[in-house]
C-alpha cells in the first residue's frame, strides 16, 4: 500500500530543505568582508572605474533580491561560478571530486555496515562478556582520536611497514590494461578504506548492539522463547530482523558524520575527492569552490535522506499505517 | 525571631544552602560510585591542571627556537623532540592544553545555550512551535556538520573566535533534542499544572520550574559536546582554518603534516594525537557518566 500523504510530506519537506540550503549558501557567502573582486584580484589595485565595470558587468549593482534570484537560476542549471585559484568551472571540479568520494565512502559504509553488525550480534548476544567488553572499549578509544590522525598514523605505518602507496588513486604512468590498473586503484585504497571503516564502524556497532538488546525484551520474545524455539532461530527470525530497522536509518544519518570523515581520510591520502577539494579551497581561501563543494555535499546528503525516508514504509509496514 | 537570633528569611536562606550541599554531597556520593565516571574524571583534571600550570610545568617557551636542533628526536633537553623550526614539543604539547580547553569550553556553552532556549521553546510552547523548531533542528543535524563548520569558519575568520563559533553555532542540536523530550516531561507534572493555576506567567514557570529541572541533562549533554568540540578544534586547525601563530595541538599536527615530517619524526605526531585521544576520553567517560545519574532514560540499558 503507498500511502500518497506519506509522500507529499516527505516531498514537501526535501524541497523547503533544499531551498533552505540555496538561501542560506547565498547570504553566507556575501558576508564575507570585502568585494568578491578584491578576493579575486588578491587586493592588486583596481581603479574605482574598473571596479565599476565589473560591478555592472557581474550585476552586483543590481539589488540583492535580483541577485538572488539570478543565483538560483545558475545553480538550477549547474553553474557554480570559477575558481579563484584555477579559474576552472566549479561545477566541473565538484563533478570529478564527487565520484571518487562516492567510490571511496561507498565501498568505506559498506564495510563499516556489515563488520558494525557482525560485531554489535555478538557483543549482544554476549553481552557483558570479554568480546563484549573489549569491543565497547575500542570503539571509544577509536572515537575519541581524531580520524585525520588515524590516518596519520597509519599512513606512517603503511609508509614503513606495508610499502602501500599513501598518495592519491593511482600510480602516475604507472600501470597499463585493465586488471594491473583495477589491483593499482586497490592498493591505493587500502589505507584510506581502512581510516574510514575504523573511524565509522562504531556507531553501527553500538546501533545494532541496543537495538537487539531493547528486541530481546520485547514481549513476543519471551513467547517465542517460551515455545522452546531454538537460540539460533530465536536470534535470528525473531530478533535480527526487528532490529536491523534502525540499522538502515543510521545509514543516511551517518552520511554527515561519514562525510566528515571522508574529509579528512582524503586530505592524508590525498584522494582526489571532495574533500581534498574543500581542503585546497580552504588553503586558498578560494571561495567558489568552498562554496559549490558545500552546496552540493548538502544537497546530496539531503537526497540520500530523502531516498531513505521514501524506502522506510517498504522495509516497516508500521510507518505507513501511522 | 528564632532561637539563634537568626531571622526567619536568613533561616530559609540557610536550609536551602543546607539542602543545597546535601543534594551536592548525595550526588558526589552517586558520581564516586562509577568508575568509568571516576577515570574520566582524573583525566580531566590533570589535564586541566596542565592548562592552568603550563607556564610554570613547560621547560621553554613555545615559540623558542633552536637553530641547530631542527626536527631532533626526544633527549633529555628536549622530552618530546624538536620540529622542523627548531622548536621544543613537549613545551608546545603542554600549552596546546590551554587552546583545546578554551575551545571546547566556550563552544559548548554556545552549543548549550542555543541548545536550551530552542529545546524548551520547542517543548513548552504548543504543537505549532514545536513543529517548526524540530524542522529547524533537523536542517541542521541533516547538513554534514564538518562541511558546515568548515563554511563557518572560513566566512567567520580564521582564528580561535572563528572556530569556536563554528562549533558552537553548528553543535547544539543534540542538546536542543534532549531539552525539548525533558521539557515535555517536565511540563505534565502536577507541580506546573498547580503554578499555572495560581495566575503564574510562562516566564516564571519556565525559570522556577522547568529550567532547573532540564539543568542536569543540559549539563551533562554539555559535557559530552565538550569532548566533540575538542575533537572539530583539532581537526578544523589542521584543515587550515586556525591562526598559525596560536599553539594547539591540532595545528602541531598540521605544521608535521605539511612539512612532510609525518613519515619520519613519529615523536611529532604521537604526544599531540594521544593528548587529544585522551582529553576527549576523559570529557566522554563523564558526560556518559553524568548523563546516566541524570537522565533515567538511558540508565536503564
Amino acid at each position: 500500500m503507498v500511502n500518497l500523504a506519506y509522500f507529499a510530506k516527505k516531498i514537501m519537506g526535501l524541497v523547503f530543505t533544499i531551498f533552505l540550503v540555496l538561501s542560506f549558501n547565498f547570504y553566507l557567502f556575501r558576508i564575507l568582508p570585502g568585494n568578491p573582486f578584491t578576493l579575486l584580484f588578491r587586493g592588486a589595485g583596481l581603479s574605482s572605474q574598473a571596479m565599476h565595470d565589473l560591478n555592472v558587468q557581474f550585476g552586483l549593482d543590481k539589488p540583492i533580491w535580483y541577485q538572488y534570484v539570478v543565483y538560483l537560476r545558475n545553480t538550477v542549471v549547474g553553474n557554480l561560478g570559477i575558481s579563484y585559484q584555477t579559474r576552472a568551472p566549479v561545477s566541473s571540479l565538484v563533478a570529478f571530486a564527487l565520484v571518487n568520494t562516492l567510490i571511496l565512502l561507498s565501498v568505506a559504509s559498506v564495510i563499516s555496515f556489515f563488520v558494525g553488525i557482525f560485531i554489535g550480534i555478538v557483543a549482544a548476544w554476549k553481552r557483558g562478556s570479554k568480546v563484549d567488553v573489549s569491543a565497547s572499549a575500542t570503539m571509544l578509544v577509536l572515537y575519541s582520536m581524531p580520524t585525520f590522525w588515524l590516518g596519520i598514523i597509519l599512513l606512517f605505518a603503511g609508509v614503513i611497514y606495508l610499502h602501500l602507496p599513501v598518495s592519491g588513486m593511482t600510480t602516475i604512468l604507472g600501470q597499463t590494461g585493465a586488471l594491473p590498473q583495477f589491483i593499482d586503484l586497490l592498493r591505493h585504497m587500502v589505507l584510506p578504506l581502512l581510516t574510514l571503516v575504523l573511524g565509522l564502524t562504531g556507531q553501527y556497532v553500538l546501533v545494532m548492539k541496543s537495538a537487539l538488546l531493547d528486541v530481546f525484551t520485547e514481549d513476543y520474545m519471551i513467547t517465542a522463547r517460551a515455545k522452546g524455539i531454538s537460540n539460533r532461530k530465536l536470534l535470528w527470525d525473531h530478533g535480527f530482523r526487528n532490529a536491523i530497522l534502525p540499522m538502515m536509518t543510521l545509514v543516511s544519518l551517518n552520511l554527515g558524520i561519514s562525510i566528515g570523515g571522508a574529509i579528512q581520510t582524503e586530505t592524508i591520502f590525498s584522494w582526489p575527492g571532495m574533500g581534498l577539494l574543500i581542503y585546497r579551497s580552504i588553503l586558498a581561501r578560494d571561495y567558489p569552490v568552498m562554496q559549490g563543494a558545500f552546496l552540493v555535499v548538502t544537497i546530496a546528503v539531503i537526497l540520500a535522506n530523502f531516498v531513505t525516508d521514501m524506502l522506510y514504509p517498504l522495509l516497516d509496514p508500521r510507518v505507513n499505517s501511522q | 525571631m528564632s532561637k539563634d537570633g537568626l531571622s526567619l528569611k536568613d533561616e530559609a536562606a540557610y536550609s536551602r544552602t543546607k539542602a543545597y550541599l546535601k543534594s551536592v554531597v548525595g550526588f558526589w556520593n552517586v558520581y564516586r560510585s562509577n568508575r568509568m565516571g571516576m577515570v574520566g574524571l582524573l583525566i580531566l583534571v590533570f589535564f586541566i591542571a596542565v592548562a592552568v600550570l603550563a607556564p610554570y610545568l613547560a621547560p621553554y617557551d613555545p615559540n623558542q627556537v633552536f637553530a641547530s636542533e631542527l626536527l631532533q628526536p626526544p633527549s633529555w633537553s628536549h622530552l618530546f623532540g624538536t620540529n622542523e623550526a627548531g622548536q621544543d614539543l613537549f613545551s608546545q604539547v603542554l600549552y596546546g592544553s590551554r587552546a583545546s580547553l578554551t575551545v571546547g569550553f566556550a563552544a559548548s556553552i554556545i552549543a548549550a545555550t542555543i541548545g536550551t532556549l530552542i529545546g524548551i521553546t520547542a517543548g513548552y510552547f504548543g504543537q505549532l512551535p514545536r513543529e517548526l523548531l524540530m524542522r529547524f533542528t533537523d536542517f541542521f543535524l541533516v547538513i554534514p556538520a564538518l562541511v558546515l563548520m568548515i563554511v563557518l569558519a572560513s566566512v567567520l575568520g580564521s582564528g580561535l573566535t572563528g572556530v569556536i563559533l563554528a562549533i558552537g553555532l553548528v553543535g547544539w542540536t543534540g542538546t536542543a533534542r534532549v531539552v525539548m523530550s525533558q521539557t515535555l516531561s517536565v511540563k505534565e507534572h502536577a507541580f506546573i499544572e498547580a503554578s499555572r493555576t495560581s495566575g503564574a506567567g510562562a516566564i516564571h514557570i519556565l525559570r522556577t520550574h522547568v529550567l532547573p529541572n532540564v539543568m542536569p541533562v543540559v549539563f551533562a549533554q554539555a559535557v559530552l559536546v565538550v569532548a566533540n568540540s575538542i575533537l572539530y578544534e583539532a581537526t578544523l586547525t589542521f584543515l587550515g582554518l586556525g591562526n598559525p601563530n596560536q599553539v594547539t595541538w591540532g595545528q602541531i599536527l598540521q605544521f608535521a603534516f605539511i612539512s612532510g615530517a609525518i613519515t619520519t619524526a613519529w615523536w611529532y605526531v604521537l604526544p599531540p594525537g594521544l593528548s587529544i585521544m585522551l582529553v576527549v576520553l576523559g570529557f566522554s567517560l563523564t558526560g556518559y557518566s553524568l548523563d546516566e545519574i541524570f537522565n533515567p532514560r538511558v540508565r536503564k540499558i
